[in-house]
């Protein structure tokens, strides 16, 4: 039971991360029809831009300086990137956002290098919270936790409680109304796609300690935010929070027991094969949990696809 | 009916096999047949083998993005299925299982590819554009992942390896030397191409570029949007499937790498440089990449970055590629006015030039100036040998590389007005005061 | 005979929005069938329906006595109707000619076909050629259909719409946005190439639509309120009331 907690509050800290990222994505997507390729490049710029500022004046600072930082890039992109592809139409701009991956990948190794940087958790939070069943729950985790629920409720109250919220979310399903009673349509854009990025940025400044600094954490987790807000339902808020928490927990508790698919192929009532090394089957026999926890994401996001093209919680298609 | 003699259509020929259809394909294959006396060190065919395998995957690619308007980020994995099935089938061949000679192969790993997208496009192809593209990526990711857990047929983390030699013996050959070797995969890439060329001009090729350009009134046309594409997919899975099969031929071993997503992203990078609107496209594409590739990467550590570069403006400014660049040239060549392009094209393009590549100078520098070890200061750039912490050197870079850009600039509104000009039909201008 | 377009009690609702309200209506083969009425009164919706685009809310569409119901939009172009759209509906990227062919393709059982090639048939392209020299567009042939005029797109669409041979034509406000000129020349070009055929159209225009029907129908708030040969709707009083007195007072 206490090891259930465990996986629970690490599942809701991996959950909470993923949620960052997706909630800009589907933003930015529902806003202007885009999806972003380069949004976990952008989380990768966060974090790098933290480790930078840390180097000079440690971690608080940066974890403010650095998404406005990787939200103003965001901003300049889109204005004079994204603006001059989105003409010919939704495929290219992904194409773009594709290659705009690339493109930061190597920006990112051209100045940092290939290997990890030593970017910490700053000394304050480095310490035992609590633990539970012998397992160390350290300070930082809480951390993240609350700085996560803090950003989702700020996103709440600008959405559906401030102006520029409302006129987000008309702009949502009306962009034409909406620049017709002047407001400056193609400025809430960039400065949608600004803030997404820098949601990004920032949720990079608070998982390079824990995930780790290096280039390819931007590969490592772009796939899965694209999973999450495509199960979640594009465009929907709600749903990237559900379905971050889903893939959060499920891919948690997948590493952590270990199933054998044996076991159960034996309590379906399957005989173990003889010779197993030689069978068609021995992948079958041999496979465990931990195994098949990195795809189960991919399996959640066909399944939903199939099922339901909108997604979860996704009102309209694609 | 109107009367066919009066009918201004009936004049027109149709069908006929004309000079200009079939002169690309006999002058492609005698080039392919030619090029290793020309180009006959063992690096270039090596290099050469690659090409042409990497030109049948893009052009298979082509057929979903450029015909079918089908983006896809999980290419990789029919040829990858392919050449894994490929792989199984040369190892078969050793252990005696079955007797196939190596060329039939390919034909093989094509089925592989089309089995399995047969099986796939059934629910991906409902849709194009972003789901279409979102499915690509999970069933990429999901294969790729599946690698290590598969094991019986990907081979978990060292692959699955094998020795070509073993087929029958095709009129003495026994495909060990990559001479040899080239001959079958040039034999491959020229059949698979007009294959696929003429696939394109097939009722459900045609229809395949109307479901891209418009799926809607494709429908309303007596043609499903989702079958068309799912034929076109089959197709697609089954050419990149052949070039799985090459691969597999080629280099005797197919690990996880045929399978992620930085293959199937490298092979979009590849079509979309070369031009995704004409048919001849991802063939410059792969062709170039290649060089580059080659060319890049022994003299920089940066050439994925240039490469990156290279890419993004591309699909700012040249949405086209290289190929749609060279098709902008043909209404100035009818008119007869390219030599009025010569002049600003170098007054412009030529500083152009210079300046970028005083721009990749100063990245060199400073990626030295950033990583090489300590002491270590010397470096050579473009021949010429110097310490990348001298401000000399800086100076130079930077002068000549502003230098270069505002001469490119100052001299490209006459480089608009010779464009203008060249691409008004003579006549037209004379009219003007 | 049964008529060639049967709406039996058709309807369709919009969540709680009743568009379509329990309509009926026959169209004889060989009719040429305007159908007119005031903005919004569902004629887009109704289009929609009969070519199944959208599903019916209730009620059925019998082309020739057949119920259309469940059919996909391809289904139904094969059965042989077809239609044009209100906002230019064209493949941009396409040669003029190759709009065309592949609008004849299936009509000449091509199918799903990846073995014969298109350059090869005569019927094919000489078919294709007939029909761009029957909408004048012969000389733009070879051009991407996205370059051409707008009335040459118009043009284009009609003519992608009859290319297939259906005997029923359903034409969405096919001279919306021309000048009077275009408008003339659109109107001429539909006669001619409708000929023979079952024609019900969309329109705004009321010269063209005077000019072009053998009978009107009048659609107000999903519902047929009149129906017959022009000037009879002309003379209707609740037509008058309802919709065409502003109009016939302009005219």
């Amino acid at each position: 039971m206490d090891m259930v907690l465990v996986n629970l509050i690490d599942g809701l800290v991996t959950g909470l991360l993923l949620f960052m990222l997706s909630s800009g994505l589907t933003l930015i997507f529902s806003m202007m029809g885009v999806l972003n390729f380069a949004h976990a490049s952008f989380y990768m710029l966060g974090a790098y831009f933290a480790y930078q500022i840390s180097t000079y004046v440690g971690f608080w600072p940066g974890l403010f300086i650095a998404p406005v930082l990787v939200g103003l890039i965001g901003a300049m992109i889109e204005r004079y990137g994204l603006r001059r592809v989105h003409q010919y139409g939704h495929v290219p701009e992904l194409i773009f956002t594709f290659g705009l991956a690339l493109l930061m990948e190597e920006v990112v190794q051209f100045f940092w290098g290939k290997n990890q940087l030593p970017y910490e958790s700053p000394k304050i939070l480095d310490f035992t919270l609590f633990s539970i069943a012998g397992n160390a729950i350290p300070a930082y985790k809480m951390f993240i936790i609350f700085a996560a629920m803090g950003i989702f409720l700020a996103l709440l109250y600008v959405l559906t409680k401030t102006r520029i919220g409302l006129i987000i979310q008309a702009a949502l399903r009306h962009p034409r109304t909406v620049e017709a009673l002047g407001h400056n349509v193609p400025f809430v854009f960039m400065g949608v796609f600004g803030v997404g990025t820098g949601l990004a940025g920032l949720a990079g400044v608070i998982a390079g300690p824990e995930l780790g600094t290096f280039p390819g954490m931007a590969a490592l987790l772009g796939s899965i935010v694209f999973v999450t807000i495509v199960i979640g339902g594009l465009g929907s808020l709600w749903g990237a929070l559900l379905a971050s928490l889903l893939i959060g927990w499920i891919t948690t508790f997948a590493v952590a027991y270990n199933v054998a698919f044996a076991d159960i192929l034996e309590a379906l009532g399957l005989s173990r094969p003889a010779d197993l090394a030689s069978s068609a089957w021995r992948d079958l026999w041999t496979l465990t949990m931990p195994q098949i926890g990195p795809i189960l994401p991919y399996l959640l996001m066909i399944i939903v696809l199939v099922f339901r093209p909108y997604g979860l919680f996704g009102k309209r298609d694609l | 009916m109107t009367d066919r003699a009066e009918h201004p259509a009936a004049r027109r020929r149709y069908g006929g096999l004309t000079l200009g259809a079939v002169a690309p394909w006999v002058i492609g294959a005698l080039l392919l047949a030619v090029m290793p006396y020309v180009f006959a060190s063992n690096s270039a065919i090596t290099i050469m083998n690659q090409m042409a395998i990497t030109i049948v995957f893009a052009l298979s690619y082509n057929m979903l993005l450029g015909q079918g308007g089908m983006l896809s980020f999980g290419h990789a994995v029919y040829m990858g299925v392919g050449g894994f099935g490929a792989m199984h089938v040369m190892n078969w061949m050793e252990q005696g299982v079955i007797a196939l000679p190596l060329p039939v192969l390919p034909l093989i790993a094509g089925l592989f590819g089309l089995g399995f997208a047969a099986a796939i496009g059934i629910f991906s192809t409902r849709r194009a554009g972003t789901v279409f593209a979102m499915i690509s990526l999970g069933i990429g990711e999901l294969v790729a992942s599946s690698s290590v857990i598969v094991v019986a047929f990907f081979g978990g983390e060292e692959g699955v390896s094998g020795d070509r030699t073993y087929g029958l013996p095709v009129f003495g050959h026994d495909f060990g030397s990559q001479t040899e070797i080239y001959y079958l995969i040039a034999g491959w890439l020229l059949i698979s191409a007009l294959l696929m060329y003429l696939f394109s001009r097939t009722p459900v090729g045609r229809m395949a570029n109307a479901v891209r350009d418009n799926p809607e009134r494709a429908e309303f046309l007596g043609y499903s949007a989702r079958w068309v594409r799912y034929y076109s997919f089959c197709a697609s899975g089954f050419f990149a499937g052949i070039a799985g099969g090459l691969f597999a031929v080629n280099y005797e071993i197919l690990t996880a790498e045929n399978l992620d997503l930085n293959t199937s992203g490298t092979i979009l990078l590849i079509t979309f440089l070369g031009g995704t609107g004409f048919f001849f496209g991802p063939i410059i594409g792969a062709i170039v990449f290649t060089l580059l590739q080659t060319v890049l990467s022994l003299h920089t550590d940066l050439w994925q970055l240039y490469v990156g570069a290279l890419f993004v403006l591309t699909v700012m400014f040249f949405p086209g590629g290289l190929a749609g660049v060279i098709m902008m040239h043909v209404p100035p060549w009818r008119y007869g006015k390219v030599r009025a392009l010569i002049r600003p094209y170098l007054a412009a393009v030529l500083p152009a030039a210079v300046g970028l590549l005083g721009l990749a100078s100063f990245l060199e520098v400073l990626f030295h100036l950033r990583n090489a070890a300590r002491g270590e200061e010397g470096m050579t750039l473009l021949w010429v040998h110097f310490s990348s912490h001298d401000p000399l050197v800086w100076g130079v870079i930077i002068v000549v590389t502003v230098a270069a850009f505002w001469l490119a600039r100052r001299n490209a509104p006459a480089l608009r007005a010779a464009w203008d000009f060249a691409n008004t039909p003579p006549g037209a201008d004379e009219a003007r005061p | 005979m049964s008529p060639a377009l049967q709406l039996e009690n058709l309807s369709k609702s919009f969540g709680r929005t009743e568009i379509i309200r329990g309509l009926n209506l026959d169209i004889a083969a060989g009719e040429r069938h305007a159908i007119i009425g005031p903005n919004g009164a569902g004629k887009s919706t109704l289009f929609n329906l009969i070519t199944g685009r959208f599903a019916p809310s209730g009620g059925t569409v019998r082309l020739h006595g057949q119920s259309l119901r469940g059919l996909s939009p391809y289904q139904i172009n094969r059965l042989g109707l077809s239609r044009s759209f209100q906002i230019t509906n064209i493949f941009p990227r396409m040669s003029v000619f190759e709009n065309v062919r592949c609008a004849l393709l299936w009509s000449l059982g091509y199918k799903y076909s990846f073995w014969n090639m298109v350059s090869r048939s005569r019927a094919l392209n000489e078919g294709a050629d007939a029909i761009l020299d029957q909408i004048n567009l012969l000389a733009r042939r070879d051009l991407p259909a996205g370059t051409l005029s707008y009335a040459e797109q118009r043009a284009l669409e009609i003519g992608i719409t009859i290319a297939g041979g259906a005997d029923v034509i359903m034409l969405d406000e096919p001279t919306a946005g021309m000048s009077n000129t275009e408008t003339d020349y659109i109107v001429g070009l539909i006669r001619k190439v409708t000929e023979g055929k079952t024609l019900m159209i969309v329109e705004h225009d009321m010269g063209v639509v005077f000019g072009l029907a053998d009978r009107i129908s009048v659609l107000v708030y999903g519902q047929i309120i009149a129906s017959g040969p022009p000037a009879e709707v002309r003379a209707n009083r609740r037509v008058q009331e309802a919709y065409l007195g502003a109009a016939l007072e302009d005219m």
